[in-house]
């Protein structure tokens, strides 16, 4: 079936299957940064944003997504690598394969909350995993971004 | 120094973070075939007929492959150096599947949909046979997990296929029973470790193509690819010749991918269709047909003198490896070897017993290797020590523990260096031990700490090999060239550290290369913690060769000799003060016959294996109605010689500590009657989330290690032995009973609490 989506911005319209996930339709659409660490909604890997909103790629079939807005980390590039830099500072990714997905969240964090304790921004970030950095030096990163004024 | 000891910044950190294309799954060529695999059903069976006339006919499927479609040479995949010391147990598909997961058949086809279409229409005819599932009873059980005669060792492990024996091994120094009966105070315990999931966020993955040359090309997510080159050739049989094994970025490893889990399949598609195919494994898959650390039961006896002085060990220890010996016989000797060599005023030491096979997912690398385990054993036994003695735990160690010069008693070598005994006393205060030791009942809970130490190797001693090159280019930048593997580790960029510090280079000034075979000169791959060790050293060698050259070959256009010429990193200066820059001499070296491009080479392995240490210190409060433990904070001390880049240092510490808390709190791999795995997801295989890990907190002692790069050992693994034993202390001292079965579930600590509610020590 054929979905009309924006994609960064760009309007686009894609051919998928009924049953296709929009990970799946994303990665193949050229958006590698999506990635997948587990198929049952629990790593955060897939996080790209619907609509402004954090959403599970994975966990979301592509056909749902007719007129709707859908973000990357592609399509925030200097928002993201802005506290990437924060980030790589800090060493905190690691193999950076949870890293975008996690990148997505802390700036919809950003957006959604002011001022957060640090137990609301790990409340907030707690379906991200990541197995390498033990989250110690990832939280030392977003506090960092979280002072920095737009 | 400039560059070394320094938080650089890593070298791809910022395209990783950012999600850049760099993993193998973004590099697939479009027109690749997917390969899935029809895995079996049962724990043990013989497949006595396989049809797959309807899987073939499924339109797109380009091949269905079974047994009989398949070389017949048996090899490991243990990415270890040749000759293995792991059997050769595996082909790779065979008549008989030896746990639930084991493969039957492979599919290609041109997309998942047709490929899993194909799978669904194999049918398979199994005579299902009885399993033996229990570690504890393969030994001599009835049910042969290994019945083939064609079975291969390259050494003498001690393997007894009839008997499910995979390896047998045995070390005593001294005189254990005689000590152990001299002993004023004798403790003894049995252990339980629980196998548990490496969970890397990127699951296992590669696909291959046949290049201009018709040479199969491998790309792969892997710790190793020297190794999996060596072991396509084996399966294959193939020439090594015809094969190159390249390694993208990595999304972690953790010893898991020091095992070639995925990268036979699709190469063996395309050596028959010609055509690229690749392979992902799914979650699920990655959590039941690949590989986990192995369980292990210790039985452990030790002894000492009324004043604390530990005068023998006595180690018994059986190792589940499951369905295949992947790193069975060395992950149980390092078992021993790394936790029986701390104490060295032991008079006696002994460690023994064999690895066995059972019909489970097979064991294999993962961080810490065996140590973990043995840590877990011998520490928590050295605390009930202390406690039978009444004597605080730090101070027992502090007696006991080897320090810098002293003999090792389990190697009969000298350490070079340790500063352990100053991480023990600087972590006692970070925590608080004086104050808080043993704990505090606060009514509803219990506050309590305690604590563990520990070491590991870095590199393997006398046999792993690294070799690196650095080479001028043209215009006076390096290139250096490695065949490492950074899964994430940082390890490209503190290499690439030493060498800047060497060459007296900026960062930048130096491109790294990592790693393929075709390019990359040999290493045994990044596992083993030695690439900061072993393959730094080779990096620091090579750099100073090429350091050497540049000013020779300035001192011969100077008409000089090179002692009297000056290199700053930049400029070259002569007696006569005729100056040369770097970029000038680097022009030259490559225009015009007779020129010469500079380049260092050097290979290094090393005699010795020099321990870096860790004191950990767990901070705890268990809740008396739920036996619920929730860690607060946690304290580690770590002595990895000089620091090379603090942050990367401090970062994986971080993770490796986490990992070791997964470890004593929840993570477990569970298996149902039938051998079935129970946690194939991350919904029943809990690794720790931001929310369960309390503070950590790292510090370093550094110490010198004179065989190290600018005084450096590793600290990869070491970072993950010590939380498991430290807060099973902790949890001793909060409810007064030894938990003796990872991992440290509220039903079990419920259950020790109100089994001995007298024994409790609150203050
Ligand atoms: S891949 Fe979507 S949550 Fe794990
Ligand atoms: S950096 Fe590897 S999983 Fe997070």
């Amino acid at each position: 079936m054929r979905i009309e989506v924006t994609i960064n911005g760009h309007k686009t319209a894609l051919e998928v299957a009924p049953d296709e996930i929009l990970a799946d339709t994303l990665r193949a659409a050229g958006f590698a940064s999506v990635r997948r660490g587990c198929d049952t909604t629990n790593c955060g890997l897939c996080t790209v944003w619907v609509d402004g909103r954090p959403t599970l790629s994975c966990a979301i079939l592509a056909a749902r997504m007719d007129g709707r807005d859908i973000t990357t980390i592609e399509g925030v590039a200097g928002e993201a690598e802005a506290f990437a830099r924060l980030l790589v500072a800090e060493g905190a990714e690691q193999c950076g394969f949870c890293s975008p997905g996690f990148i997505m969240t802390v700036l919809a964090m950003k957006r959604e909350l002011a001022d957060p304790t640090d137990d609301e921004i790990i409340h907030y970030l707690t379906g991200n995993l990541c197995r390498c950095t033990g989250y110690m030096g990832q939280l030392r990163a977003v506090k960092k971004f979280l002072e920095v004024r737009p | 120094m400039k560059i070394v000891g320094k938080g650089v910044a890593k070298i791809d950190g910022l395209a990783i973070a950012t999600g850049k294309p760099l993993y193998t799954d973004d590099l697939v060529p479009a027109n690749a075939l997917t390969v899935k695999i029809l895995r079996s059903p049962h724990a043990a069976a013989r497949i006595k007929a396989i049809d797959t006339v309807a899987a073939e006919s499924v339109e797109g499927v380009a091949c269905v492959l079974t047994h009989k479609d398949v070389p017949q040479a048996r090899f490991t995949l243990a990415g270890q150096t040749y000759p293995e010391p792991s059997p050769y147990d595996r082909l790779i598909l065979e008549d008989l599947v030896r746990y639930v997961g084991d493969e039957v058949a492979i599919v290609a086809a041109a997309d998942e949909r047709a490929a899993q279409k194909a799978l669904e229409l194999i049918k398979v005819d199994y005579e299902v046979l009885t399993p033996v599932l229990d570690f504890e009873q393969a030994i001599d059980h009835p049910a042969v997990v290994h019945p083939e005669t064609d079975l291969h060792c390259n050494f003498d492990i001690g393997h007894n296929r009839l008997r499910n024996i995979a390896a047998t091994h045995k070390v005593e120094v001294g005189d254990v029973a005689a000590e152990l009966a001299a002993s004023a105070v004798v403790v003894e315990e049995t252990y339980y470790t629980q196998a548990q999931a490496q969970a890397m966020m990127e699951t296992y993955r590669a696909f291959s193509y046949l290049d201009h040359a018709g040479r199969l090309v491998v790309v792969s997510s892997t710790q190793i690819p020297f190794h999996v080159r060596r072991q396509l050739a084996r399966a294959l049989e193939l020439p090594a010749s015809r094969i190159r094994v390249i390694k993208p970025r990595i999304g972690g490893g953790f010893g898991g991918k020091q095992t070639a889990v995925a990268e036979i399949f699709p190469a063996l598609v395309t050596l028959r269709t010609g055509r690229p195919a690749k392979i992902v494994y799914e979650r699920r898959e990655t959590f039941t047909a690949t590989n986990s650390r192995h369980a292990m039961r210790f039985k452990v006896r030790l002894g000492a003198d009324r004043d604390g002085l530990i005068r023998a060990i006595d180690v018994e220890c059986l190792s589940d490896t499951g369905a295949y010996g992947e790193h069975a016989p060395t992950v149980f000797s390092v078992a021993g070897e790394k936790s029986l060599s701390l104490y060295n005023k032991a008079r006696a030491v002994r460690y023994a017993g064999h690895a066995v096979y059972t019909n489970k997912l097979p064991a294999g690398a993962m961080r810490g290797y065996g140590a973990t385990q043995g840590c877990f054993a011998v520490e928590s036994a050295v605390n009930k020590l202390a406690g039978a003695l009444g004597l605080d735990p730090s101070a027992l160690r502090l007696k006991n523990i080897i320090r810098a010069g002293e003999l090792d008693i389990y190697h009969n070598r000298i350490l070079g260096s340790a500063s352990l005994d100053r991480c023990i006393e600087r972590g006692r205060e970070l925590i608080g031990w004086d104050e808080k030791y043993p704990s505090r009942d606060l009514g509803g809970k219990v506050r309590a700490v305690g604590m563990a130490v520990t070491m590991q190797g870095s590199g393997i001693a006398g046999i792993d090999t690294a070799s690196a090159e650095v080479r001028l280019n043209d215009d006076g930048n390096y290139t250096l060239l490695l065949g490492s593997t950074d899964m994430g580790t940082g390890s490209d960029t503190i290499l690439a550290q030493m060498a800047a510090e060497v060459l007296q280079t900026p960062l930048d000034a130096i491109i790294v290369h990592a790693a393929d075979t075709d390019v990359s000169p040999f290493d045994t791959g990044s596992y083993a913690s030695s690439t900061a060790y072993v393959t730094g050293m080779a990096v620091v060698k090579a750099a100073g060769e090429l350091r050497e050259k540049i000013i020779a070959a300035a001192a011969g256009l100077m008409n000089a000799a090179p002692a009297e010429v000056t290199f700053d990193g930049a400029v070259l200066t002569g007696p006569a003060g005729d100056r040369l820059t770097l970029a000038e001499l680097a022009q030259r070296s490559v225009v015009g016959p007779d020129r010469r491009q500079l380049a260092g080479y050097a290979s290094h392995g090393s005699p010795v294996s020099p321990p870096p240490f860790v004191a950990g210190f767990a901070d705890v409060e268990v809740d008396k109605e739920t036996g619920k433990v929730e860690l607060l904070d946690y304290v580690a001390v770590i002595d990895c010689g000089t620091v090379i880049n603090p942050n990367l240092a401090r970062v994986q510490a971080e993770g490796g500590l986490v990992q070791g808390i997964g470890l004593a709190l929840y993570e477990d791999v569970r298996y149902d009657e039938r051998g079935g795995l129970q946690t194939n997801s991350f919904m029943t295989y809990k690794i720790p989330s931001r929310k369960d890990v309390g503070a950590i907190r790292v510090f370093f002692e550094e110490s010198y290690e004179p065989t190290g790069p600018f005084g450096a050992k590793s600290i990869g693994e070491v970072v993950a032995n010590t939380p498991a034993p430290a807060i099973a202390h902790a949890v001793r001292n909060a409810v007064g009973a030894w938990l003796t079965r990872l991992p440290l579930t509220p039903e079990k600590v419920y259950a020790a609490m109100t089994k001995q509610p007298k024994e409790r020590t609150c203050t």
